[in-house]
């Protein structure tokens, strides 16, 4: 169940955004589309407790997340959000293995063979010993959809997943994070300015 | 995996940078470590070889140089004193024990004594294999030199004159090994001891063979030889000469009142050594002084390079902390890792900095031992170096207090979106 009620964010005085409700039930995924300069990311970034609404409320799960500490926030969000980010991160100093290994730390949620489970899934177990540099895109795309959701989250968020890839690629994309959510139990949120998904979607919000 | 192993990873993920903002840390701990060190070994050793010493008498010149070498014996000798006037000053009352020493000969470096039984009591030397000196010519020897020259009982050896190895040989007088010591941690352990006729006899043959010392330039020689040209035909032990005499005081108060009295009331000089070897570490101290506050400002200065270092690595690294925080780590987690990072860091470069301290005392060690057959040992941890760890964890925390602000402070949705 996500909620969120007459949400507004200032950057300063000048630039100000109102964002649409958006109520969706359990399994329901979600596309939220519009050009850049919207305010895509502030709602993304909203949605997953990074940043704080100046008005309107949150609720993910039961849970009014503008309500909770910043410390809490952070907690909730390792155990109940992955997010994708339109640029693969990762931490370079470890290993994949060890990044999933720190994402479970962090969220709470220690289990190897689920990190095994989600590498084969993903087609990348045997790059668990590697460094996430020495990944090729494709692989690093992948690499970080896993980090988004070694920790069973119950919402996926991912900002612009496929915005600088070819047609084919993008198909494979969208494809393998829709499975991935329902294989895992996750909704999925997909912020995009890119048309091309708008047919992967029954329910989409045009920003 | 948890924030300190990530630490650690962090660390060794660029090693190359990581040790370089260590080098000043790890040349500071160093710097200040080895003089700590240095300076208690040096203390221990001369506190050491000092036990059972009140007064030093010889012949007139530097009371330092007296000390050094009649009770050190790493020093030229100030000149001789005769037997008769030594005498004097054995019979005061005030004088509790006293000790003869006569130089004159060394072997291959080692330095020759001629002395009396005490001598050896006074180091608690203990004989190993052998007995003791009895007849002239007869030597007991330290246990660095019969195991650094491989020497063994009833071996002869060849004596030059003087106190190095460059002296004249004398050929025609061979020293035997009758007793072989223990090791005694103490001066003893680089002499070899013999009777003060074996020295005695060894001069009043050889003398007569003229003036072929002239390489010699200690001036206590050129004495030696103005005043046993004077009357080398009637040699008797009494009229004879000795080096140094050694004294320990029937009242230790005596201490106050003896030594002054002997400067001013005869021709011999009395040195305390206690008194010169304070005087010589004020003079070293000051340079260890000025040595300790460089290596001070090192430490100060490595403190700066290690928050640069770690400064410039945040902002590098500023999409990481970014993604570990929407991997639910708290911001003080975050900060944590920075400050893991620091101390571990720091703590590293103490490690290395004993190390390097360590190898420094075996290097001064090796060379103290070339030139004045005198060596160092024991590697323990000194109080004074436990507080180095404590200023090292201390630069540690303070390098890394602003960058692990900074990342408490960042906002992650800035640096997310500006990808």
């Amino acid at each position: 169940m996500i909620k969120t009620k007459a949400l507004k964010f200032n950057y300063n005085n000048q630039v100000s955004f109102n964002f649409p409700d958006i109520s969706l039930n359990k399994n329901e995924n979600l596309l939220i589309i519009g050009s850049s300069g919207i305010g895509k990311t502030t709602l993304l970034h909203l949605l997953a407790g990074l940043l704080q609404s100046n008005s309107g409320s949150i609720n993910l799960y039961g849970q009014d997340i503008s309500k909770l500490t910043q410390h809490q926030i952070d907690k909730f969000r390792g155990q109940n959000i992955g997010i994708v980010f339109q640029k693969p991160h990762f931490v370079n100093s470890l290993t994949v293995k060890e990044n999933l290994q720190l994402a479970q730390y962090l969220g709470n949620k220690k289990d190897d063979s689920r990190i095994v489970d989600i590498l084969s899934s993903l087609d990348i177990l045997d790059k668990e010993n590697k460094n996430p540099k020495k990944l090729s895109q494709g692989e690093k795309q992948r690499a970080s959809i896993a980090m988004a959701i070694v920790n069973s989250p119950k919402l996926i968020l991912a900002d612009e997943p496929t915005s600088s890839l070819d047609d084919e690629n993008c198909e494979r994309v969208i494809k393998l994070l829709k499975k991935q959510a329902s294989d895992f139990n996750a909704q999925l949120i997909v912020i995009t300015h890119d048309n091309r998904l708008k047919k992967h979607f029954k329910k989409s919000i045009k920003l | 995996m948890n924030i300190f192993k990530l630490s650690i990873k962090n660390i060794i993920s660029k090693p190359l940078s990581s040790l370089l903002s260590l080098a000043l840390l790890v040349f500071g701990i160093g710097i200040i470590s080895l003089l700590l060190q240095l300076n208690s070994l040096i203390k221990t050793q001369m506190d050491n070889n000092l036990k059972g010493i009140d007064m030093v008498v010889g012949a007139k010149g530097s009371p330092l140089q007296l000390i050094l070498s009649a009770v050190y014996h790493i020093d030229s000798p100030t000149g001789n004193i005769s037997v008769e006037d030594a005498k004097k000053i054995k019979n005061n009352r005030m004088v509790g024990s006293s000790i003869d020493l006569l130089y004159g000969d060394n072997y291959k470096g080692y330095r020759i004594v001629g002395t009396d039984d005490e001598f050896l009591d006074l180091y608690d030397a203990k004989i190993k294999d052998g007995r003791k000196w009895e007849d002239p010519f007869e030597v007991v020897v330290g246990s660095k030199i019969y195991s650094n020259l491989g020497l063994k009982l009833d071996d002869e050896l060849m004596s030059s004159h003087g106190l190095r190895e460059t002296g004249e040989a004398h050929e025609d007088q061979l020293f035997k090994i009758v007793g072989l010591l223990e090791p005694s941690n103490s001066v003893i352990d680089q002499l070899i001891v013999t009777s003060p006729e074996s020295i005695w006899d060894l001069h009043g043959e050889h003398d007569h063979s003229g003036e072929e010392h002239d390489d010699e330039h200690d001036h206590e020689h050129d004495d030696e030889h103005d005043h046993e040209h004077d009357d080398e035909h009637d040699h008797e032990h009494d009229d004879e000469e000795i080096t140094a005499m050694l004294i320990k005081f029937q009242n230790p108060m005596n201490i106050i009142q003896f030594p002054r009295q002997i400067n001013e009331e005869t021709n011999l000089q009395a040195a305390v050594p206690s008194y010169e070897i304070s005087r010589l570490f004020k003079l070293f101290g000051f340079g260890i002084e000025t040595l300790t506050y460089l290596a001070y400002l090192i430490i100060i200065v490595s403190a700066f390079s290690l928050f640069i270092n770690l400064f410039n690595s945040m902002r590098d690294r500023k999409y990481e902390m970014a993604l570990i925080r929407t991997l639910g780590s708290s911001r003080r987690q975050l900060s944590f890792m920075i400050i893991f990072e620091s101390l571990i860091l720091t703590t590293v470069g103490f490690l290395l900095g004993l190390l390097v301290s360590r190898l420094g005392v075996m290097f001064v060690s090796s060379l103290m031992e070339e030139s004045l057959n005198y060596n160092l040992n024991s590697f323990g941890i000194l109080n004074e170096e436990l507080w180095l760890l404590i200023l090292s964890i201390f630069i540690g925390l303070i390098s890394s207090i602003i960058p692990a602000l900074q990342v408490y402070n960042l906002n992650i949705s800035e640096v997310l979106g500006d990808e």
